[in-house]
Protein backbone atom coordinates (compact mmCIF):
# COMPACT_ATOMS: atom_id res chain seq x y z
CA UNK A 1 0.00 0.00 0.00
CA UNK A 2 2.47 2.83 0.61
CA UNK A 3 4.45 1.22 -2.41
CA UNK A 4 2.00 2.44 -4.37
CA UNK A 5 1.07 5.73 -2.85
CA UNK A 6 4.69 6.70 -2.89
CA UNK A 7 4.50 5.69 -6.91
CA UNK A 8 1.34 8.22 -7.08
CA UNK A 9 2.78 10.75 -5.25
CA UNK A 10 6.14 10.50 -7.35
CA UNK A 11 4.49 10.56 -10.97
CA UNK A 12 1.60 12.67 -9.84
CA UNK A 13 2.16 15.60 -12.72
CA UNK A 14 2.54 12.14 -15.22
CA UNK A 15 -0.55 11.13 -13.54
CA UNK A 16 -2.19 14.28 -14.23
CA UNK A 17 -1.52 14.31 -17.83
CA UNK A 18 -3.26 10.65 -18.12
CA UNK A 19 -6.28 11.97 -16.55
CA UNK A 20 -6.37 15.24 -18.73
CA UNK A 21 -5.32 13.49 -22.09
CA UNK A 22 -8.25 10.97 -21.61
CA UNK A 23 -10.14 13.84 -21.41
CA UNK A 24 -9.08 16.18 -24.14
CA UNK A 25 -8.31 12.87 -26.46
CA UNK A 26 -12.55 12.45 -25.97
CA UNK A 27 -13.67 15.77 -26.32
CA UNK A 28 -11.52 16.21 -29.71
CA UNK A 29 -12.58 14.07 -32.02
CA UNK A 30 -16.27 13.84 -30.50
CA UNK A 31 -17.95 15.66 -33.42
CA UNK A 32 -16.26 14.11 -36.16
CA UNK A 33 -18.46 13.46 -39.29
CA UNK A 34 -18.16 9.88 -40.45
CA UNK A 35 -16.02 10.65 -43.76
CA UNK A 36 -13.18 11.48 -42.00
CA UNK A 37 -13.33 7.96 -40.14
CA UNK A 38 -10.58 6.83 -41.84
CA UNK A 39 -8.14 9.84 -42.25
CA UNK A 40 -8.78 10.24 -38.65
CA UNK A 41 -7.88 6.84 -37.95
CA UNK A 42 -4.42 6.86 -39.79
CA UNK A 43 -3.72 10.11 -38.38
CA UNK A 44 -3.74 8.83 -34.91
CA UNK A 45 -1.96 5.78 -35.60
CA UNK A 46 1.12 8.32 -37.00
CA UNK A 47 0.85 10.38 -33.63
CA UNK A 48 1.25 7.39 -31.44
CA UNK A 49 4.64 6.90 -33.55
CA UNK A 50 5.46 8.52 -30.83
CA UNK A 51 6.83 5.60 -29.46
CA UNK A 52 10.25 6.91 -31.59
CA UNK A 53 11.22 8.66 -29.01
CA UNK A 54 11.94 5.62 -26.60
CA UNK A 55 13.38 3.68 -29.39
CA UNK A 56 15.93 5.87 -30.26
CA UNK A 57 16.56 6.94 -26.29
CA UNK A 58 17.48 3.02 -26.08
CA UNK A 59 19.71 3.09 -29.03
CA UNK A 60 21.91 6.01 -28.08
CA UNK A 61 21.91 4.28 -24.90
CA UNK A 62 23.23 1.09 -26.13
CA UNK A 63 26.59 0.56 -25.31
CA UNK A 64 28.71 -0.95 -27.84
CA UNK A 65 29.45 -4.35 -26.42
CA UNK A 66 25.47 -4.89 -25.68
CA UNK A 67 24.92 -6.12 -28.57
CA UNK A 68 20.96 -7.08 -28.00
CA UNK A 69 20.23 -3.21 -27.23
CA UNK A 70 21.74 -2.51 -30.50
CA UNK A 71 20.08 -5.29 -32.55
CA UNK A 72 16.82 -4.65 -30.93
CA UNK A 73 17.24 -0.82 -30.69
CA UNK A 74 18.42 -0.17 -34.40
CA UNK A 75 14.88 -2.53 -35.10
CA UNK A 76 12.83 -0.60 -32.92
CA UNK A 77 13.98 2.64 -34.90
CA UNK A 78 13.16 1.46 -38.04
CA UNK A 79 9.54 0.02 -37.00
CA UNK A 80 9.00 3.78 -35.34
CA UNK A 81 9.92 5.72 -38.11
CA UNK A 82 7.97 2.93 -40.31
CA UNK A 83 4.84 3.86 -38.13
CA UNK A 84 6.01 8.11 -38.28
CA UNK A 85 6.93 8.45 -41.96
CA UNK A 86 4.45 6.46 -43.53
CA UNK A 87 1.32 7.07 -40.98
CA UNK A 88 2.17 10.74 -41.55
CA UNK A 89 2.51 9.82 -45.38
CA UNK A 90 -0.74 8.11 -46.08
CA UNK A 91 -3.14 10.45 -43.92
CA UNK A 92 -1.73 12.93 -46.21
CA UNK A 93 -2.18 10.63 -49.12
CA UNK A 94 -6.09 10.83 -48.21
CA UNK A 95 -6.52 14.08 -47.24
CA UNK A 96 -4.74 15.69 -50.22
CA UNK A 97 -8.20 13.89 -52.11
CA UNK A 98 -10.40 15.58 -50.12
CA UNK A 99 -8.92 18.71 -51.17
CA UNK A 100 -8.84 18.17 -54.51
CA UNK A 101 -11.92 17.54 -54.94
CA UNK A 102 -13.16 20.71 -53.55
CA UNK A 103 -11.25 23.19 -55.27
CA UNK A 104 -13.58 21.46 -58.36
CA UNK B 1 21.03 22.70 -18.72
CA UNK B 2 20.25 25.18 -21.17
CA UNK B 3 20.13 21.92 -23.48
CA UNK B 4 17.83 20.34 -21.19
CA UNK B 5 15.52 23.33 -21.32
CA UNK B 6 15.07 23.02 -25.31
CA UNK B 7 14.43 19.70 -24.92
CA UNK B 8 11.41 20.53 -22.50
CA UNK B 9 9.91 23.29 -24.92
CA UNK B 10 10.81 20.85 -28.03
CA UNK B 11 8.28 18.34 -26.50
CA UNK B 12 5.93 20.93 -24.68
CA UNK B 13 5.47 21.83 -28.39
CA UNK B 14 5.42 18.25 -29.64
CA UNK B 15 2.41 17.89 -27.54
CA UNK B 16 0.72 20.33 -28.24
CA UNK B 17 0.84 19.79 -31.99
CA UNK B 18 -0.38 16.24 -31.00
CA UNK B 19 -3.40 17.99 -29.68
CA UNK B 20 -4.21 20.76 -32.42
CA UNK B 21 -3.44 17.97 -35.33
CA UNK B 22 -6.28 15.32 -34.10
CA UNK B 23 -8.59 18.33 -33.47
CA UNK B 24 -7.76 19.61 -36.83
CA UNK B 25 -7.76 16.46 -38.03
CA UNK B 26 -11.65 16.10 -37.16
CA UNK B 27 -13.05 18.77 -39.43
CA UNK B 28 -13.01 18.77 -43.14
CA UNK B 29 -11.83 21.90 -43.81
CA UNK B 30 -8.46 21.82 -41.74
CA UNK B 31 -7.78 17.72 -41.83
CA UNK B 32 -4.62 18.08 -44.28
CA UNK B 33 -3.14 20.93 -42.21
CA UNK B 34 -3.58 19.03 -39.08
CA UNK B 35 -1.80 16.11 -40.18
CA UNK B 36 1.11 18.65 -40.81
CA UNK B 37 1.01 20.29 -37.95
CA UNK B 38 1.40 16.85 -36.01
CA UNK B 39 3.89 15.57 -38.66
CA UNK B 40 6.21 19.12 -37.91
CA UNK B 41 5.58 18.55 -34.06
CA UNK B 42 7.02 15.45 -34.21
CA UNK B 43 9.93 16.12 -36.18
CA UNK B 44 10.93 18.94 -33.74
CA UNK B 45 10.62 16.49 -30.86
CA UNK B 46 12.37 13.68 -32.62
CA UNK B 47 15.50 16.02 -33.77
CA UNK B 48 15.19 17.44 -30.20
CA UNK B 49 15.91 13.94 -28.89
CA UNK B 50 18.40 13.01 -30.88
CA UNK B 51 20.47 15.63 -30.40
CA UNK B 52 19.54 17.07 -26.77
CA UNK B 53 18.25 14.18 -24.66
CA UNK B 54 20.48 13.27 -21.56
CA UNK B 55 19.69 10.32 -19.31
CA UNK B 56 19.97 10.57 -15.20
CA UNK B 57 23.51 10.72 -15.11
CA UNK B 58 23.79 13.40 -17.67
CA UNK B 59 25.42 11.40 -20.53
CA UNK B 60 24.29 11.97 -24.09
CA UNK B 61 23.38 10.01 -26.65
CA UNK B 62 25.55 8.56 -28.81
CA UNK B 63 25.15 5.59 -31.85
CA UNK B 64 24.42 8.20 -33.93
CA UNK B 65 25.35 6.24 -37.27
CA UNK B 66 22.87 3.35 -36.04
CA UNK B 67 19.89 5.64 -34.88
CA UNK B 68 20.19 7.65 -38.70
CA UNK B 69 20.58 4.49 -40.29
CA UNK B 70 17.44 3.15 -38.48
CA UNK B 71 15.60 6.75 -39.71
CA UNK B 72 16.35 6.52 -42.90
CA UNK B 73 15.90 2.91 -43.57
CA UNK B 74 12.62 3.30 -42.08
CA UNK B 75 11.84 7.12 -43.61
CA UNK B 76 12.64 5.21 -47.03
CA UNK B 77 10.62 2.52 -46.73
CA UNK B 78 7.12 4.16 -44.75
CA UNK B 79 7.57 6.74 -47.71
CA UNK B 80 7.63 4.18 -50.84
CA UNK B 81 5.07 2.11 -48.93
CA UNK B 82 2.91 4.51 -48.30
CA UNK B 83 3.13 6.21 -51.19
CA UNK B 84 2.42 3.26 -54.05
CA UNK B 85 0.24 1.84 -51.59
CA UNK B 86 -3.34 1.92 -53.85
CA UNK B 87 -6.64 3.86 -52.14
CA UNK B 88 -8.04 -0.27 -52.10
CA UNK B 89 -5.33 -1.09 -49.71
CA UNK B 90 -5.66 2.06 -46.97
CA UNK B 91 -6.90 0.36 -44.26
CA UNK B 92 -4.35 -2.77 -44.20
CA UNK B 93 -1.65 -0.55 -44.49
CA UNK B 94 -2.67 1.99 -42.07
CA UNK B 95 -2.70 -1.39 -39.73
CA UNK B 96 0.14 -2.53 -40.80
CA UNK B 97 2.00 0.75 -39.31
CA UNK B 98 0.08 0.46 -36.56
CA UNK B 99 1.14 -3.28 -36.02
CA UNK B 100 5.38 -1.58 -36.56
CA UNK B 101 4.62 0.57 -33.93
CA UNK B 102 3.18 -2.02 -31.36
CA UNK B 103 6.22 -4.28 -31.95
CA UNK B 104 8.56 -1.31 -31.23
CA UNK B 105 7.10 -0.67 -27.83
CA UNK B 106 7.27 -4.75 -27.16
CA UNK B 107 11.22 -4.43 -27.94
CA UNK B 108 11.67 -0.99 -26.06
CA UNK B 109 10.12 -3.05 -23.00
CA UNK B 110 12.70 -5.96 -23.94
CA UNK B 111 15.94 -3.99 -23.79
CA UNK B 112 15.10 -2.10 -20.62
CA UNK B 113 13.47 -5.16 -19.29
CA UNK B 114 17.37 -6.45 -20.20
CA UNK B 115 18.87 -3.11 -18.96
CA UNK B 116 16.92 -3.24 -15.24
CA UNK B 117 18.78 -6.68 -15.08
CA UNK B 118 22.03 -5.39 -15.44
CA UNK B 119 21.61 -2.09 -12.92
CA UNK B 120 21.46 -5.01 -9.95
CA UNK B 121 24.18 -4.63 -7.16
CA UNK B 122 26.42 -7.32 -6.71
CA UNK B 123 26.07 -9.39 -3.82
CA UNK B 124 22.51 -8.85 -3.67
CA UNK B 125 22.36 -13.09 -4.49
CA UNK B 126 19.60 -13.92 -6.63
CA UNK B 127 17.88 -10.90 -7.11
CA UNK B 128 17.10 -9.80 -10.59
CA UNK B 129 17.25 -6.16 -10.34
CA UNK B 130 17.99 -3.08 -8.06
CA UNK B 131 15.13 -2.38 -4.93
CA UNK B 132 12.55 0.21 -6.00
CA UNK B 133 12.18 -0.62 -9.35
CA UNK B 134 9.02 -2.47 -8.54
CA UNK B 135 7.12 0.48 -10.84
CA UNK B 136 9.60 -0.13 -13.89
CA UNK B 137 9.37 -3.60 -14.12
CA UNK B 138 5.30 -3.17 -13.80
CA UNK B 139 5.67 -0.32 -17.02
CA UNK B 140 7.99 -2.67 -18.75
CA UNK B 141 5.45 -5.68 -18.35
CA UNK B 142 2.49 -3.42 -19.43
CA UNK B 143 4.36 -2.30 -22.08
CA UNK B 144 5.54 -5.80 -23.70
CA UNK B 145 2.19 -7.33 -23.51
CA UNK B 146 0.39 -4.27 -25.22
CA UNK B 147 2.79 -3.54 -27.67
CA UNK B 148 2.59 -7.55 -28.67
CA UNK B 149 -0.55 -7.95 -28.92
CA UNK B 150 -0.81 -5.10 -30.91
CA UNK B 151 2.00 -6.25 -33.08
CA UNK B 152 0.44 -9.35 -33.67
CA UNK B 153 -3.09 -8.21 -33.99
CA UNK B 154 -1.77 -5.71 -36.40
CA UNK B 155 -0.39 -8.61 -38.43
CA UNK B 156 -3.36 -10.65 -38.75
CA UNK B 157 -5.81 -8.21 -39.59
CA UNK B 158 -3.44 -6.56 -42.10
CA UNK B 159 -3.27 -10.33 -43.65
CA UNK B 160 -7.22 -10.62 -43.86
CA UNK B 161 -7.82 -7.62 -45.48
CA UNK B 162 -5.51 -8.27 -47.99
CA UNK B 163 -6.94 -11.82 -48.08
CA UNK B 164 -4.24 -13.63 -47.06
CA UNK B 165 -5.39 -15.05 -43.75
CA UNK B 166 -8.73 -16.37 -43.77
CA UNK B 167 -11.14 -15.97 -41.18
CA UNK B 168 -10.12 -18.87 -38.66
CA UNK B 169 -12.04 -19.83 -35.57
CA UNK B 170 -12.52 -23.67 -33.92
CA UNK B 171 -14.66 -24.82 -30.95
CA UNK B 172 -14.01 -23.10 -27.91
CA UNK B 173 -11.85 -20.76 -29.01
CA UNK B 174 -13.39 -17.91 -26.53
CA UNK B 175 -12.83 -20.13 -23.30
CA UNK B 176 -9.26 -20.52 -25.02
CA UNK B 177 -8.54 -17.09 -25.27
CA UNK B 178 -9.66 -16.14 -22.00
CA UNK B 179 -7.32 -18.63 -20.87
CA UNK B 180 -4.72 -17.39 -22.50
CA UNK B 181 -5.14 -13.92 -21.28
CA UNK B 182 -5.76 -15.36 -18.17
CA UNK B 183 -2.24 -16.83 -18.44
CA UNK B 184 -0.69 -13.89 -19.45
CA UNK B 185 -1.61 -12.20 -16.61
CA UNK B 186 -0.98 -14.30 -14.26
CA UNK B 187 2.63 -14.94 -15.70
CA UNK B 188 3.07 -10.87 -15.12
CA UNK B 189 2.03 -11.30 -11.47
CA UNK B 190 4.22 -13.41 -11.02
CA UNK B 191 7.13 -12.09 -12.78
CA UNK B 192 6.13 -8.38 -10.64
CA UNK B 193 6.59 -10.02 -7.35
CA UNK B 194 9.29 -13.06 -7.61
CA UNK B 195 11.64 -12.36 -9.94
CA UNK B 196 15.17 -13.50 -9.27
CA UNK B 197 17.92 -13.46 -12.01
CA UNK B 198 16.84 -17.31 -12.51
CA UNK B 199 13.41 -17.11 -13.64
CA UNK B 200 13.76 -14.06 -16.09
CA UNK B 201 13.96 -15.78 -18.91
CA UNK B 202 9.67 -16.29 -18.57
CA UNK B 203 9.90 -12.51 -20.03
CA UNK B 204 10.24 -14.41 -23.41
CA UNK B 205 7.69 -16.45 -22.82
CA UNK B 206 5.35 -13.71 -21.59
CA UNK B 207 6.52 -11.98 -25.36
CA UNK B 208 5.41 -15.49 -27.43
CA UNK B 209 2.06 -15.54 -25.29
CA UNK B 210 0.97 -12.26 -25.61
CA UNK B 211 1.80 -12.31 -29.54
CA UNK B 212 0.07 -15.70 -29.43
CA UNK B 213 -2.87 -13.42 -27.78
CA UNK B 214 -2.91 -10.96 -30.80
CA UNK B 215 -3.32 -13.68 -33.06
CA UNK B 216 -5.82 -15.45 -31.65
CA UNK B 217 -7.94 -12.06 -30.72
CA UNK B 218 -8.26 -11.26 -34.01
CA UNK B 219 -8.25 -14.71 -36.17
CA UNK B 220 -11.89 -15.64 -35.26
CA UNK B 221 -13.78 -11.65 -35.85
CA UNK B 222 -15.12 -11.52 -39.67
CA UNK B 223 -13.64 -9.47 -41.79
CA UNK B 224 -16.05 -6.89 -42.54
CA UNK B 225 -15.07 -5.84 -38.67
CA UNK B 226 -11.68 -5.52 -39.52
CA UNK B 227 -11.95 -1.65 -39.16
CA UNK B 228 -13.50 -1.84 -35.89
CA UNK B 229 -10.16 -4.06 -34.48
CA UNK B 230 -7.74 -1.88 -36.31
CA UNK B 231 -8.98 1.12 -34.46
CA UNK B 232 -8.86 -0.75 -31.32
CA UNK B 233 -5.44 -1.93 -31.58
CA UNK B 234 -4.68 1.66 -32.83
CA UNK B 235 -6.06 2.84 -29.09
CA UNK B 236 -3.64 -0.36 -27.99
CA UNK B 237 -0.61 0.90 -29.23
CA UNK B 238 -1.13 4.00 -28.14
CA UNK B 239 -1.48 2.93 -24.65
CA UNK B 240 1.85 0.85 -25.61
CA UNK B 241 3.52 4.53 -26.25
CA UNK B 242 2.35 6.09 -23.12
CA UNK B 243 3.91 3.24 -21.04
CA UNK B 244 7.24 4.56 -23.04
CA UNK B 245 6.64 7.55 -21.49
CA UNK B 246 6.23 6.46 -18.02
CA UNK B 247 9.46 4.86 -18.32
CA UNK B 248 11.48 7.70 -19.44
CA UNK B 249 9.38 10.15 -17.54
CA UNK B 250 8.81 11.23 -20.90
CA UNK B 251 6.18 13.82 -21.11
CA UNK B 252 5.47 13.60 -24.93
CA UNK B 253 5.21 10.09 -25.65
CA UNK B 254 2.87 10.39 -22.90
CA UNK B 255 0.30 12.83 -24.34
CA UNK B 256 0.37 11.45 -27.49
CA UNK B 257 -0.22 8.18 -26.54
CA UNK B 258 -2.50 8.32 -23.85
CA UNK B 259 -3.89 11.04 -26.63
CA UNK B 260 -4.25 8.19 -29.12
CA UNK B 261 -5.06 5.76 -26.62
CA UNK B 262 -8.56 7.83 -25.90
CA UNK B 263 -9.74 8.83 -28.84
CA UNK B 264 -8.90 5.76 -30.74
CA UNK B 265 -11.30 3.92 -28.12
CA UNK B 266 -14.15 6.43 -28.61
CA UNK B 267 -13.20 5.82 -32.27
CA UNK B 268 -13.99 2.45 -32.29
CA UNK B 269 -17.14 3.02 -29.72
CA UNK B 270 -18.39 5.29 -33.10
CA UNK B 271 -17.34 2.82 -35.71
CA UNK B 272 -19.48 -0.08 -33.88
CA UNK B 273 -22.38 2.61 -33.38
CA UNK B 274 -22.50 3.11 -37.11
CA UNK B 275 -23.23 -0.31 -37.51
CA UNK B 276 -25.95 -0.53 -34.21
CA UNK B 277 -23.30 -3.18 -32.31
CA UNK B 278 -22.06 -3.05 -29.24
CA UNK B 279 -17.50 -3.83 -29.02
CA UNK B 280 -18.31 -6.34 -27.10
CA UNK B 281 -20.24 -8.40 -29.87
CA UNK B 282 -17.93 -7.66 -32.19
CA UNK B 283 -15.13 -8.80 -30.18
CA UNK B 284 -16.96 -11.82 -29.00
CA UNK B 285 -16.89 -12.60 -32.54
CA UNK B 286 -20.61 -14.18 -32.33
CA UNK B 287 -21.23 -12.57 -35.86
CA UNK B 288 -18.45 -15.77 -37.21
CA UNK B 289 -20.64 -18.35 -35.39
CA UNK B 290 -24.28 -16.95 -36.06
CA UNK B 291 -24.02 -15.81 -39.29
CA UNK B 292 -23.98 -20.07 -40.37
CA UNK B 293 -27.37 -20.36 -38.38
CA UNK B 294 -28.21 -17.40 -40.58
CA UNK B 295 -27.19 -18.22 -43.72
CA UNK B 296 -28.95 -21.55 -43.73
CA UNK B 297 -32.34 -20.42 -42.58
CA UNK B 298 -31.80 -18.45 -45.55
CA UNK B 299 -33.45 -18.82 -48.91
CA UNK B 300 -32.14 -20.11 -51.72
CA UNK B 301 -34.94 -18.29 -54.08
CA UNK B 302 -34.72 -17.52 -58.04
CA UNK B 303 -33.42 -14.39 -59.08
CA UNK B 304 -33.24 -12.89 -62.60
CA UNK B 305 -30.39 -11.50 -64.40
CA UNK B 306 -30.19 -8.55 -66.78
CA UNK B 307 -28.49 -7.61 -69.68
CA UNK B 308 -25.97 -5.11 -70.35
CA UNK B 309 -27.78 -3.27 -72.96
CA UNK B 310 -31.04 -3.61 -71.03
CA UNK B 311 -29.39 -1.77 -67.79
CA UNK B 312 -27.63 0.32 -70.37
CA UNK B 313 -31.71 1.52 -71.72
CA UNK B 314 -32.93 1.85 -67.67
CA UNK B 315 -30.24 4.03 -67.17
CA UNK B 316 -30.04 6.40 -69.64
CA UNK B 317 -33.90 7.20 -69.63
CA UNK B 318 -34.23 7.83 -65.99
CA UNK B 319 -34.76 10.35 -64.34
CA UNK B 320 -32.51 10.33 -60.77
CA UNK B 321 -30.04 7.79 -60.54
CA UNK B 322 -28.57 6.38 -57.36
CA UNK B 323 -25.16 4.53 -56.95
CA UNK B 324 -24.53 2.76 -53.86
CA UNK B 325 -21.00 1.53 -54.15
CA UNK B 326 -19.27 -0.99 -51.61
CA UNK B 327 -15.81 -3.15 -51.09
CA UNK B 328 -16.61 -4.80 -54.85
CA UNK B 329 -16.15 -1.31 -56.21
CA UNK B 330 -12.68 -0.93 -54.32
CA UNK B 331 -11.48 -4.19 -55.16
CA UNK B 332 -11.89 -3.84 -58.95
CA UNK B 333 -10.77 -0.34 -58.49
CA UNK B 334 -13.27 0.85 -60.20
CA UNK B 335 -13.89 4.07 -59.02
CA UNK B 336 -12.57 5.99 -61.75
CA UNK B 337 -14.86 3.84 -64.68
CA UNK B 338 -17.76 4.30 -62.00
CA UNK B 339 -16.93 8.61 -62.28
CA UNK B 340 -16.87 8.49 -66.04
CA UNK B 341 -20.58 6.34 -66.20
CA UNK B 342 -21.70 9.21 -64.39
CA UNK B 343 -20.26 11.90 -66.23
CA UNK B 344 -21.69 10.20 -69.47
CA UNK B 345 -25.56 9.50 -67.84
CA UNK B 346 -25.16 13.25 -66.54
CA UNK B 347 -24.67 14.35 -70.13
CA UNK B 348 -27.77 12.75 -71.10
CA UNK B 349 -29.90 14.84 -68.36
CA UNK B 350 -29.94 11.94 -65.87
CA UNK B 351 -29.46 13.14 -62.12
CA UNK B 352 -27.04 10.81 -60.64
CA UNK B 353 -26.02 10.68 -57.03
CA UNK B 354 -23.93 7.96 -54.48
CA UNK B 355 -24.86 6.85 -51.34
CA UNK B 356 -22.89 5.92 -49.16
CA UNK B 357 -23.74 4.02 -45.82
CA UNK B 358 -20.83 4.51 -43.29
CA UNK B 359 -18.86 1.57 -42.76
CA UNK B 360 -18.95 0.46 -47.00
CA UNK B 361 -15.78 -0.58 -47.95
CA UNK B 362 -13.41 -1.73 -45.23
CA UNK B 363 -13.41 1.27 -43.12
CA UNK B 364 -15.84 4.00 -42.64
CA UNK B 365 -15.16 6.27 -45.02
CA UNK B 366 -13.51 4.14 -47.07
CA UNK B 367 -15.70 4.70 -50.34
CA UNK B 368 -15.53 9.03 -49.87
CA UNK B 369 -11.44 8.23 -50.25
CA UNK B 370 -11.79 6.08 -53.45
CA UNK B 371 -14.41 8.15 -55.14
CA UNK B 372 -12.35 11.31 -54.27
CA UNK B 373 -9.51 10.24 -55.78
CA UNK B 374 -11.47 9.57 -59.28
CA UNK B 375 -12.39 13.10 -58.81
CA UNK B 376 -15.88 12.35 -57.91
CA UNK B 377 -17.81 15.95 -56.59
CA UNK B 378 -18.47 15.96 -52.25
CA UNK B 379 -21.89 17.59 -52.92
CA UNK B 380 -22.72 13.77 -54.98
CA UNK B 381 -21.78 11.74 -52.09
CA UNK B 382 -25.20 11.63 -49.91
CA UNK B 383 -25.05 10.07 -46.50
CA UNK B 384 -27.01 7.33 -45.46
CA UNK B 385 -30.19 9.25 -43.85
CA UNK B 386 -30.50 11.74 -46.77
CA UNK B 387 -30.42 9.27 -49.25
CA UNK B 388 -32.83 6.85 -47.94
CA UNK B 389 -34.97 10.09 -47.77
CA UNK B 390 -34.68 10.27 -51.84
CA UNK B 391 -34.87 6.06 -52.98
CA UNK B 392 -38.22 6.46 -52.91
CA UNK B 393 -38.08 9.00 -56.15
CA UNK B 394 -35.36 6.86 -57.28
CA UNK B 395 -35.82 5.33 -61.15
CA UNK B 396 -32.62 3.36 -60.94
CA UNK B 397 -30.44 1.65 -57.99
CA UNK B 398 -26.80 0.33 -59.39
CA UNK B 399 -25.73 -1.60 -56.39
CA UNK B 400 -22.01 -1.68 -56.91
CA UNK B 401 -20.43 -4.56 -54.82
CA UNK B 402 -22.04 -3.84 -51.44
CA UNK B 403 -23.75 -6.63 -50.19
CA UNK B 404 -24.81 -6.27 -46.46
CA UNK B 405 -25.70 -2.55 -46.31
CA UNK B 406 -28.38 -3.36 -48.79
CA UNK B 407 -29.58 -6.29 -46.51
CA UNK B 408 -33.01 -6.36 -46.14
CA UNK B 409 -32.62 -8.68 -43.16
CA UNK B 410 -31.48 -6.10 -41.16
CA UNK B 411 -34.84 -4.73 -40.68
CA UNK B 412 -36.69 -7.77 -40.82
CA UNK B 413 -34.51 -10.67 -39.91
CA UNK B 414 -33.94 -10.55 -35.71
CA UNK B 415 -32.37 -14.02 -36.49
CA UNK B 416 -29.98 -11.98 -38.90
CA UNK B 417 -26.41 -11.47 -37.28
CA UNK B 418 -26.77 -7.79 -38.72
CA UNK B 419 -29.96 -7.22 -37.35
CA UNK B 420 -30.75 -3.64 -36.01
CA UNK B 421 -27.64 -2.41 -38.44
CA UNK B 422 -28.76 0.42 -40.07
CA UNK B 423 -29.34 -0.17 -44.18
CA UNK B 424 -29.75 2.41 -47.45
CA UNK B 425 -33.36 1.23 -48.23
CA UNK B 426 -32.90 0.76 -52.04
CA UNK B 427 -35.56 -1.30 -52.33
CA UNK B 428 -37.63 1.83 -52.00
CA UNK B 429 -36.73 2.46 -55.59
CA UNK B 430 -38.38 1.47 -58.92
CA UNK B 431 -35.42 -0.58 -60.25
CA UNK B 432 -32.52 -2.00 -58.25
CA UNK B 433 -29.50 -3.84 -60.46
CA UNK B 434 -27.02 -5.56 -58.67
CA UNK B 435 -23.36 -5.46 -59.69
CA UNK B 436 -21.74 -8.41 -58.21
CA UNK B 437 -19.24 -11.07 -59.38
CA UNK B 438 -20.88 -14.35 -58.25
CA UNK B 439 -24.34 -15.14 -55.87
CA UNK B 440 -21.65 -15.68 -53.29
CA UNK B 441 -22.90 -14.42 -49.91
CA UNK B 442 -21.25 -10.99 -48.78
CA UNK B 443 -18.45 -10.25 -45.87
CA UNK B 444 -20.46 -11.16 -43.39
CA UNK B 445 -21.44 -14.31 -44.92
CA UNK B 446 -25.43 -14.04 -44.76
CA UNK B 447 -27.69 -14.25 -47.97
CA UNK B 448 -29.57 -11.07 -49.11
CA UNK B 449 -33.15 -11.29 -49.75
CA UNK B 450 -32.93 -8.35 -51.76
CA UNK B 451 -30.86 -10.29 -54.41
CA UNK B 452 -34.58 -12.59 -54.65
CA UNK B 453 -37.20 -9.26 -55.16
CA UNK B 454 -38.86 -9.24 -58.02
CA UNK B 455 -37.58 -5.35 -58.55
CA UNK B 456 -34.11 -6.64 -58.48
CA UNK B 457 -31.95 -8.20 -61.34
CA UNK B 458 -28.50 -9.15 -61.02
CA UNK B 459 -26.02 -7.79 -63.25
CA UNK B 460 -22.62 -10.42 -63.00
CA UNK B 461 -19.20 -9.63 -63.21
CA UNK B 462 -16.20 -7.43 -62.05
CA UNK B 463 -17.46 -4.43 -61.71
CA UNK B 464 -14.46 -2.54 -63.53
CA UNK B 465 -15.51 -4.09 -66.98
CA UNK B 466 -19.33 -4.28 -66.21
CA UNK B 467 -18.80 -0.42 -66.02
CA UNK B 468 -16.52 -0.20 -69.10
CA UNK B 469 -18.96 -2.32 -71.41
CA UNK B 470 -21.91 -0.50 -69.72
CA UNK B 471 -20.38 3.30 -70.79
CA UNK B 472 -19.38 1.96 -74.17
CA UNK B 473 -23.10 0.65 -74.54
CA UNK B 474 -25.04 4.16 -73.23
CA UNK B 475 -22.37 5.90 -75.66
CA UNK B 476 -23.77 3.57 -78.96
CA UNK B 477 -27.22 4.35 -77.63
Amino acid sequence: MDGVLNWITHNQPMIYIVILMIFVGIEVIGHVPSVLHTPLMSGANAIHGVVIIGAIIVMGKAESDNYLALVLGFLAVILGTLNVVGGFVVTDRMLEMFKKKKKN
Amino acid sequence: MMEFNILTLCYLVGSITFILGLKMLSNPATARKGNLIAAGGMTIAIIGTIFLYKDGTGAKLHNYVWIFGGIFIGGVIGTLAAKKVKMTAMPEMVSMFNGMGGACAALISIVEFKHLGMEVVPGTGNAYMPEGSESTLLIILLGLIIGSVSFAGSMIAWGKLNGKVKDFSFKGQHIFNIGLLLGILALAVYLFTSITASNAFLIYVLFAMALMYGVFFVFPIGGADMPVVISLLNSFTGVAAACGGFLYDNKVMLTGGILVGAAGTLLTILMCKAMNRSLSNVLIGSFGASAKGGASAGMHGSYKEISLSDTAVLMSYAHKVFIVPGYGLAVAQAQHVCHELEKILESKGVELKYAIHPVAGRMPGHMNVLLAEADVPYEKLLEMEHANDEFGSTDVVLVLGANDVVNPAAKSDPASPIYGMPILDVELAKHVIVNKRSMKPGYAGIENQLFFQPKTSMLFGDAKKVLQDLVAEIKNL
